[in-house]
């Protein structure tokens, strides 16, 4: 372990000097530490803003409207007003473990962004494992959630975190083999390299990719229609029930801040980072992980949520195969030199490929229950 | 063989949702813009006029739910009754409007205004002063068509929402 850990630190130090960037040094890291916090808590509240406006305008309502213009300091108003709660800690909670699965939660998604690139090379550590560090990393969060789950001592709260690691466990597969596709393409586990190497974004070559990526994201961050592990009308709010006070509020932030971190990382794999013209490139970057989002907030408002049988199917006969799928003729494609050579051919027959795949799949050879209707 | 199923059903709650985005909202901010309620409208008071009411009492015999309390004194050089109290407790009322039909001297009517909460119980007995109309407590329509007639007509949606803040 200890070996490893070390290997991963001297790539991060020989990698993180790009061309135009001054890395390597003491401030290098520092530096962005501090932007990466800041990034992650402005967005996250930009990104409730466009929630919940967006979401009450696509419900015919208006939406917070009253704190400051046009509502925008309305997550400092909840930030404030869930700060001021009282602290309740159900008497029969296991206190240490209640206590740090906030922390646990956190970290992680405050953690994905060291490795997704702001502008050419800007970025904490250029890995040349990147994709498997934010896969690694993404999941690390089920525990700290698992621990919420299992501290509350609520029967609620476990069977909401029982939901979270099953969903998390299902849907890692198809978004791990999902990715392979892009990595084929790009040559490289580097996510400023794959970024460099999209100079067609990557959505067009892997319509199929960015689709199952998408699902498989929105459920492991457990968004609508995946939230089936804080499902309200079902288990009151799932894992965080006995949560109040500034651990609730942690949770709050982990929810949103996850849903910035695959936003980026969607952004990133397959629309192209921080390409783009006349604008600035973080600009870019950021713009388009408000795409992304405004894309899962609608999502979120259309479609109402899954059963728990359903999320699984899903994963397993639906997501899997496809990915697999989606590897195989990727990697074809890439043994041809289609990427290089070929590359609107390879947009045409992709997209071809995505709509009969689904099609037939979904018309032949997805199943809820085999067919059957088990009681 | 039906498409339903293969994504085009999403994809059309998907336009559904998207064009909802460009319309404009269906509500009303409540205290600064609201909605013209119907002209006969069965309001939580009461309004009475003092006038025309000749404390017969038929009023308070019909309501079902005994929430007006009347009493009233003969004036023998007059030769009629002067009412000396009159009440009605709008937290009994349940708006049934028979005290109001069954007025022979056209004294009693709805209030037009829904605005009536109140912080104790107490504070729902109406007295006789709180009964008379006012601007603020304008007659509802009901029962009196050519009341309803001045009153603006009813409204179901706000045309144009102009945000407040
Ligand atoms: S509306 Fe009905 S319940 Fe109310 S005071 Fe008149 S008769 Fe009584
Ligand atoms: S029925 Fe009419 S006139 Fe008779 S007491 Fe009641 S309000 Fe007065």
């Amino acid at each position: 372990m200890a070996t490893a850990g070390l290997n991963i630190y001297h790539l991060a130090r020989l990698q993180a000097v790009s061309p135009d960037w001054p890395g390597g040094f003491w401030w290098h890291w520092l530096f962005f530490t501090v932007v990466i916090i800041g990034f992650v808590l402005t967005m996250v509240m930009g990104v409730i803003y466009i929630e919940r406006r967006g979401m009450g305008r696509m419900q015919s309502r208006l939406g917070p409207n009253r704190t400051g213009p046009f509502g925008l300091l309305q997550p400092v108003a909840d930030a404030v007003k869930v700060l001021l709660k009282e602290n309740i800690v159900p008497a029969a909670a296991d206190k240490l473990v209640h206590w740090l699965a906030p922390v646990i939660a956190f970290a992680p998604a405050l953690m994905l962004f060291a490795v997704i690139p702001f502008e050419n090379g800007a970025l904490l550590a250029d890995l040349n494992i990147g994709i498997l560090y934010v896969i690694a990393i993404s999941s690390v969060s089920t525990v700290g959630i698992f621990m919420a789950g299992w501290g509350s001592s609520n029967k609620y709260s476990l069977l909401g975190a029982m939901r979270n690691v099953a969903a998390i466990v299902s849907y890692e597969i198809p978004m791990v083999l999902a990715i392979v596709g892009v990595v084929l393409i790009a040559g490289s586990l580097s996510l400023n390299d794959i970024v460099v190497a999209q100079n067609v974004p990557f959505i067009l070559l892997q319509p199929l990719g960015f689709l199952l990526f998408f699902a498989a994201g929105c459920a492991e961050i457990n968004r609508s229609p995946f939230d089936l592990m804080e499902a309200d009308s079902e288990l009151v709010a799932g894992f965080h029930t006995e949560y109040s006070g500034m651990k609730f509020a942690m949770f709050y932030l982990v929810e949103y801040a996850e849903a910035v971190a695959i936003s980026a990382i969607i952004a990133t794999l397959f629309l192209g980072g921080w390409k783009g013209p006349i604008l600035p490139p973080w600009l870019w970057f950021v713009v388009k992980i408000i795409l992304v989002f405004f894309a899962m907030v609608w999502t979120r408002t259309t479609l109402p949520r899954i059963r728990i049988d359903q999320l699984m199917a899903f994963a397993w006969k639906f997501l899997f195969p496809m990915s697999l799928l989606n590897m195989f003729i990727t990697a074809l494609q890439v043994l041809a030199g289609w990427p290089t050579e070929l590359v609107w051919v390879m947009i045409i027959v992709n997209i071809a490929v995505m709509a009969i795949l689904v099609l037939v799949w979904s018309r032949f050879f997805f199943r809820l229950g085999g067919g059957r209707v088990e009681i | 063989m039906k498409f339903e199923r293969y994504g085009i059903g999403i994809a059309k709650g998907l336009t559904v949702t998207i064009k909802h985005l460009f319309r404009h909202p269906t509500v009303s901010q409540y205290p600064e813009q609201r909605l013209n309620i119907s002209r006969r409208f069965r309001g939580n008071e009461l309004i009475w006029n003092q006038e025309k009411c000749t404390g017969c009492g038929t009023c308070a015999k019909t309501c079902p739910q005994g929430a007006i309390e009347i009493i009233t004194s003969t004036d023998m050089a007059e030769n009629k009754y002067v009412v000396e109290k009159y009440e009605a407790d709008t937290g009994y009322c349940i708006q049934c409007g028979l005290c109001i039909e069954s007025c022979p001297y056209e004294a009693l009517y709805f209030s037009h205004n829904f605005e009536c909460a109140k912080y104790r119980r107490g504070e729902l007995v109406q007295g006789k002063e709180e009964m008379l109309e006012t601007p603020e407590r304008k007659v509802s329509g009901y029962f009196y068509p050519d009341k309803a007639e001045k009153l603006p007509k009813q409204t179901l949606l706000i045309e144009k929402v102009t945000e407040k803040r």
